[in-house]
């Protein structure tokens, strides 16, 4: 089975995220880029299906170049192709995004001489979370797509996906060629190798110039929420505050 | 926080492993009413303590560094937080095993157990080793990992429990409080203000690992220092490492020629490099504790840089490719522009104090060294003058200079540095107004700091020919070395020699103080009549030595202090920390207002007395005398002067000469000269050769404070009436006779065991027994080669260094290891010379 | 007359939560459009009827009951081509639901079937004559984006983000005029209809816990969580965890709570050993009321929290249990 997997570099970081001074983005100066979290997993699904069932998986993203980081991250973690479709590093909408993309599938289609039995997106990006751009390009490729699935096992013309759902899971039979937006906890996805690493430097990377007419969603600025000043009352600093919380747990009603 | 203190004592700032150190030795000195603050989190702040690797080496090739090692090894395993898990450095090239072989040396030099191993005895103790990549490998049992951030909080809970130490994490320094000092060109730390409030300090310290230097700058001051990036990456899981089940259970590994090594982490392998290319940041682009993914010093991973060293673990461990990289970082660690530590008090703040750049291998010991240095005035466990943050000239505090330099020492973190290396980026800082004309002569310049000093000139090669001199037969001893300098110091004693001494620093003293002032400062006597001078050691207050300098009595309230450029910038903080605060003394740096130029040789009388009329006999001009002359150049008159004095051992002068009129004074010495044999002479000869012959010490060499003057062999008969530094101490010393001797060595044969000629590189070298047993003294102090250099007017090799005083007899002999082979040598002199001992050459 | 269209959710007739949240939201945003914009609300598939009631009681004027062969389970495809369908039917302004995984998908099943554009996830909205301006989330709640959305002549097409908005009920009830909707749904949207489920946890979820008990990296061990689930136990909770936590393979992806695994809303949640990262806060930040137990003092979690411990969590989570024991007589 041949899989696409598109993937977003998204920033990576810790407790606070600041927002550059013009609004347009975040700071990112000294955090380090990583693939959105639900698309890591969603190649980590691809490498492992392709692994025991055969068939190529190729990545592609759509950003700065510097997304190229991305691409080789997935080939040393088992992807077989990557393809960047370069931005002028802004952050482009969904609707601009979605046509890019397509049009970057197609050309690829076009090049392999067949569809992509499977189309992997991440449910939403680590960042903007749009929640729409896998749904857009499914459409326009005409193919079905399913979001929030946390398990996938290929069938015969046909993939079985697990979306979740509180408490279980909804099970969808899918005909194939089909698109899936995936989230984390259907694998934990590997670490690269270090032989994984160094092969990833000799994988070609394919460049597909794109463009697209902005959509109507603009992002005007960033910023951070107002700043909670911090009211919490400290009840102690070893286990005799346990008499004070259990006071609490059993005020909210939740000793019964 | 209500409790948040308003005044103390001393404020650390930092709890990494240097802050959480000192605050724990500093209440095993007695001190109280302690205030240590943290930017970050407690027990990891965020600093680069908390990703260390963790692992110690205890053999360096400096001294400083490697006592200290070992002394913070043994802390560590006083504390139970260190684990012996040995170590190894293998060789892959002939260059390696050469410098494996000095690396043998110095752990005998500083008593280190260790053994030079076979590939296949490397592949026995790491049986997952690639021992077709190597040639052999240098084992040393003592290697040690260690806790750092449980030994810090262990040191730092210490404190709190025996000296009341506050500790308050998450609390930010905003600002340093600086009050102005009554002696011009001093400050005094007042307080530093922090996010949680404001402390009123008589002490603050700044232990702050890369920050250290924004912290510093707030305090207008300067600790030279920049973050650089240490890229390391964890792999695994491993079966072999697995079933270990220990965090160490095989011994460290450096791959040393790709600059990389290879240290289990339990189950995993860490994998650390000083290969990659130099990455530097500046403090403020160190993201905080909140913005970091990981923690502010462990910054995104930039695999590209680090694909090369992948490539060469796996070609040493190939276990390695398969296992997963689950922790990659670009680890953010502390350089400086001379790879040294910033410890001691900043030298234009009072009482502010640098505990910087120091890592996890030497914390303990450093933070020692700096609480010691509070507590008595100086440290008492080692001379920390390499790692003085007084060292450091103006032009050594600029970013632009930190940086260059800090990118071009950090690939020698595993490299092979000759002890003469000089450095390559920002040359010619400070360069003397003869420049043009030592750049005629063919002057091959070292650095003394930021000083260019000509070491030899190109120009005298023809001298080889007629001295029968020759380069030497390995390429190392070679190495920053040339016979040219042999062939000036024959010349020199043979006829006469001039050298360019613009690097030496000049003090002035001035003022109706200024003659008490120096009198304090220095072991001899200095109220003396005008025209007369002095040499005479510093001492720190515990009798050691601080300087070794020369001061000139010009008139009844002007001193001129004469000192090395190596110990300038050392010398001046000692002033004006010890400067009468009641304006009776005046300092001022005249370095830059007078070249000195040395003149020296059987011709040197012969020579200027062509361009002057004065009376330079030994009457006119006697020894240690300064007389102000007249010279006739062909600029005109030029009036100069002349200190009889000699580092060399020939008769002549120290001239010193208006900064611009120093090209007139050289030209026309040169002219008259041009009969008498005269050459240019580098500082090959000045600082080696011809002070090696005659037995004269230096400053940072045989001149350390853990020795005094009697055992340097420079005591008086008597000892002045005055107070000074150090009195009291140094009448225990003279009391107590030496322990130890200041002893010439000559070495009787220089073949190795391959037939080659050998000679000793300075750089600590052994001095041991025939039985090739290390030699200590009663205090515990290793005779080790001081000095070492060809004496060719003697016509032997020589070396400097102490001896227990019971072995110190000319006639004894002894060894001294070199690249791992005994080489026999005879004590040639003890206090004295080997060369011309009755000094007939210098009063003649 | 303009309407704004709130797409509601329910499973096989038993009422979503969110619809509350949804009308609340739905009656603030079609008072600030428009003047005389009507508030039409549509609930698909089986069961939908019985629930129409519900919808008017919360201020729908109309309620589309849409109905088909297609509709009986959820079928993203299905279910936005109805919405698509009645939107264009009705000549809607704008169609909202709100962020919850199906309300999301809907929308945008909805945009790329329209081909216009959809901004999910808002805190507020400014509808506008022409170009609408809203502040929606990014980073899972951690930045606030202002954007405005231009559709041309289409419809705006939103979601308020999941708990961005505070139910509450409708001042007064509305009309909840009831009108059948029959699209008309090609065969082949079948192919993403639900065809089975596997409902795997009985009792109560981490979603729905009304105490959560969570640990991170610092509770040391896979084993270290025996505590937690003890004190979970006895308080009628679920034990949560960290990503770290998930990383290090010590508890499963389905007890993360975060941006990239569950959002909770507990009545208390009690985290320890959790600095509060990004990434887990904007999973907790909906709980009611936050306990914090770390020994980091400014770690964000306990920043954040109403109450925080400042102790070992091996020493406080064990003396909790144990007083719940004592008071409970156990």
């Amino acid at each position: 089975m041949n899989i696409l997997v598109c993937v977003k570099r998204v920033p990576a970081p810790g407790a606070k995220i600041n927002v550059t001074d013009d609004g347009q983005s975040v700071d990112a100066a000294h955090l380090g880029f990583t693939t959105s979290p639900h698309e890591e997993c969603a190649l980590e699904e691809a490498v492992q299906i392709a692994e025991r069932d055969g068939g190529e998986v190729t990545v592609l993203t759509l950003g700065p170049v510097e997304a190229e980081e991305q691409l080789r991250y997935a080939a040393s973690v088992g992807a077989h192709k990557i393809i960047l479709v370069p931005t002028d590093g802004s952050a482009w909408d969904p609707q601009r995004t979605a046509v890019a993309l397509t049009q970057a599938i197609e050309t690829a289609e076009a090049a392999n001489g067949s569809a992509f039995e499977l189309i992997l997106f991440g449910n939403e990006s680590a960042d903007s979370g749009g929640f729409q751009v896998g749904v857009r390009v499914a459409h326009k490729l005409g193919r079905p797509i399913v979001n929030a699935i946390k398990g996938i096992v290929p069938g015969d013309g046909s993939v079985t996906a697990n979306r979740e759902i509180d408490g279980g899971f909804e099970v969808y039979e899918v005909p194939t060629p089909a698109v899936l937006g995936v989230k984390e906890g259907i694998n934990l996805p590997r670490y690269p190798t270090m032989k994984g690493r160094l092969a990833s430097k000799k994988a070609v990377l394919e460049t597909a110039e794109i463009d697209a007419a902005a959509g109507g969603q603009t992002l005007v600025k960033l910023h951070r929420p107002p700043e909670q000043a911090s009211n919490t009352e400290i009840l102690g600093t070893d286990e005799s505050a346990a008499s004070a919380i259990v006071d609490i747990l059993e005020e909210i009603g939740v000793l019964a | 926080m209500s409790d948040f203190p308003t005044s103390a004592k001393v404020v650390v700032i930092g709890a990494g492993i240097v802050g959480n150190c000192l605050v724990g030795h500093l209440a095993r000195l007695g001190w109280t009413d302690m205030v240590l603050i943290e930017k970050g989190p407690l027990p990891n702040p965020g600093g680069s303590t908390g990703h260390a690797s963790n692992f110690i080496f205890p053999v360096d090739h400096n001294k400083e560094m490697a006592l200290l090692g070992v002394q913070s090894a043994n802390q560590y395993r006083d504390m139970n937080l260190s684990v012996d898990s040995g170590g190894i450095e293998v060789a892959r090239t002939e260059e390696r095993m050469a410098e494996l072989n000095r690396r043998m040396t110095s752990a005998k030099a500083w008593g280190v157990e260790a053994e030079l191993l076979t590939p296949a005895q490397v592949k026995e103790l790491v049986p997952f080793i690639n021992d077709e990549v190597i040639l052999g490998g240098f084992h040393c049992p003592s290697v040690s990992v260690v806790d750092s951030l449980e030994t810090g909080t262990v040191m730092r809970k210490e404190a709190q429990e025996t000296a009341g130490l506050q500790v308050f994490a998450n609390t930010e320094v905003l600002e340093m409080l600086v009050d102005d000092d009554p002696v011009p060109g001093m400050r005094r730390i007042k307080g530093v203000v922090t996010d949680k409030g404001t402390i009123e300090a008589e002490y603050v310290v700044i232990a702050c690992g890369v920050w250290s230097n924004r912290i510093a700058n707030m305090a207008g001051t300067y600790i030279p220092l920049v973050p650089a990036v240490h890229q390391m990456a964890d792999v695994g899981p491993m079966d072999v490492l697995v079933e270990t089940n220990n965090e160490i259970g095989y011994p460290i590994v450096r791959d040393m020629d790709t600059f990389c090594y290879e240290r289990q982490s339990a189950g995993s392998m860490e994998v650390g490099s000083y290969a990659h290319r130099p990455i530097l940041h500046h403090p403020d682009e160190i993201p905080s504790n909140e913005e970091a993914a990981l923690s502010p010093t462990e910054m995104p991973f930039t695999p590209d840089d680090f694909d090369q060293q992948m490539e060469e673990a796996i070609e040493l461990m190939d276990m390695l490719g398969d296992a997963e990289i689950k922790y990659a970082i670009n680890g953010l660690l502390s350089l400086t522009p001379d790879a040294m530590p910033c410890l001691g008090e900043l030298p234009d703040v009072r009482n502010l104090w640098s505990a910087a750049a120091v890592w996890v291998k030497e914390g303990p010991g450093m933070a020692q060294v700096v609480a010691e240095w509070m507590t008595y005035g100086y440290p008492r466990v080692i001379d920390p003058h390499a790692s003085d943050i007084s060292r450091f000239y103006n032009d050594e505090k600029s970013d632009e200079h930190i940086w260059a330099r800090a990118e071009e020492h950090f690939n020698k973190t595993y490299g092979i540095v000759h002890p003469s290396e000089q450095w390559e980026t920002r040359r010619g800082l400070k360069e003397s107004s003869l420049k043009a004309i030592t750049d005629g002569l063919g002057a091959e310049y070292f650095t003394a700091r930021v000083w260019e000093r000509p070491h030899w000139y190109t120009s005298n090669a023809d001298l080889l020919e007629r001295y029968g001199l020759s380069e030497r037969e390995v390429e190392w001893d070679n190495r920053w070395w040339s016979p040219i300098i042999d062939a000036e110091h024959l010349n020199l004693r043979e006829n006469a020699g001039m050298v360019d001494l613009t690097a030496f620093q000049i003090f002035d003293l001035t003022g109706p103080g200024a003659v008490a002032f120096a009198e304090y400062l220095s072991v001899n006597k200095v109220d003396k009549p005008v025209g007369t001078s002095t040499y005479t050691p510093w001492l720190t207050p515990d009798g050691g030595f601080h300087s070794d300098l020369t001061m000139l009595r010009l008139a009844e309230d002007h001193i001129r202090i004469m000192t090395g450029a190596f110990d300038g910038g050392r010398d001046e903080a000692w002033i004006m920390k010890y400067m009468p605060t009641d304006g009776s003394v005046t300092f001022a740096n005249r370095t830059e207002d007078f070249v000195t130029i040395g003149l020296w040789g059987p011709n040197a009388p012969a020579i200027l007395g062509k361009l002057t009329e004065a009376d330079l006999s030994q009457t006119g001009s006697p020894y240690g005398s300064v007389r102000t002359v007249t010279l006739a150049t062909g600029d005109g008159d030029i009036e100069v002067d002349l200190f009889r004095i000699s580092y060399v051992g020939d008769t002549g002068w120290e001239i010193y000469v208006p900064w611009d009129q120093a090209p007139s004074v050289w030209t026309a010495l040169e002219a008259a000269g041009t009969d008498h044999g005269l050459r240019p002479c580098g500082a090959g000869v000045y600082a080696v050769g011809g002070r090696i012959e005659k037995g004269y010490r230096l400053m940072g060499a045989e001149l350390e404070s853990e020795y005094n003057p009697v055992e340097a062999g420079l005591a008086r008969p008597k000892v002045k009436a005055a107070e000074f530094i150090g009195r009291e101490a140094y009448l225990a010393a003279r009391e107590a006779g030496p322990d130890a001797v200041m002893c010439t060595f000559a070495v009787e044969d220089h073949t190795d065991s391959q037939g080659r000629q050998r000679f000793i590189q300075a750089g600590n070298a052994p001095i041991v027994t025939n039985e090739g047993e290390r030699i200590l003294d009663s205090h515990g102090r290793v005779s080790v080669v001081t000095t070492a250099g060809n004496a060719p007017s003697y016509g032997k090799y020589l070396c400097l260094g102490y001896l227990p005083v019971d072995m110190a007899e000319i006639g004894n002999t002894f060894k001294v290891m070199y690249m791992n082979e005994l080489f026999p040598v005879t004590v040639v002199a003890t206090t004295g010379s080997a060369f011309d001992p009755e000094d007939t050459r210098l009063k003649s | 007359m303009s309407a704004l269209l709130v797409v509601l959710e329910h499973d096989r007739g038993k009422w979503s939560e969110a619809n509350d949240e949804a009308l609340t939201a739905a009656r603030q945003l079609v008072a600030d459009m428009a003047d005389g914009a009507e508030l039409h609300a549509v609930l698909i598939g089986d069961g939908a009827l019985d629930l129409a009631g519900q919808a008017g009681a919360g201020g729908a004027a109309v309620v589309h009951v849409a109905n088909d062969a297609m509709l009986t389970d959820f079928g993203p495809e299905a279910c936005g081509e109805t919405v698509v369908q009645l939107a264009v039917a009705e000549s809607v302004a704008a169609v909202m639901a709100v962020g919850t995984s199906r309300g999301n998908e809907v929308l945008a099943q909805v945009a790329a079937r329209m081909d216009l554009p959809f901004v999910a996830n808002c805190m507020t909205i400014a509808p506008g004559a022409g170009s609408w301006s809203m502040t929606r989330v990014q980073w899972g709640g951690s930045l606030l984006e202002d954007a405005t959305l231009d559709s041309g002549d289409g419809p705006k097409l939103v979601t308020y983000g999941h708990h961005a908005v505070v139910a509450a009920p409708a001042a007064a009830p509305g009309a909840g005029e009831v009108r059948e909707f029959a699209p008309t749904l090609d065969a082949s949207l079948a192919r993403t209809i639900v065809k089975d489920r596997d409902v795997q946890t009985a009792g109560v979820t981490l979603s729905t816990a009304p105490v959560v008990v969570s640990g991170g990296r610092g509770v040391g061990s896979a084993e270290g969580f025996a505590q937690l689930e003890e004190l979970a136990s006895l308080l009628g909770g679920r034990v949560g965890c960290s990503r770290a936590v998930t990383n290090l393979g010590w508890r499963n992806h389905t007890d993360q709570v975060g941006q990239t695994g569950t959002r909770i809303a507990p009545e208390i949640y009690i985290a320890t050993g959790i600095s509060g990262a990004i990434q887990h806060w904007v999973g907790a930040m909906a709980s009611k009321r936050i306990l914090a137990i770390n020994t980091d003092a400014e770690a964000n979690m306990v920043a954040k929290a109403d109450y925080a411990v400042i102790a070992d969590l091996h020493k406080v989570v064990p003396a909790i249990t144990a007083e719940i024991k004592r008071r409970k007589g156990l």
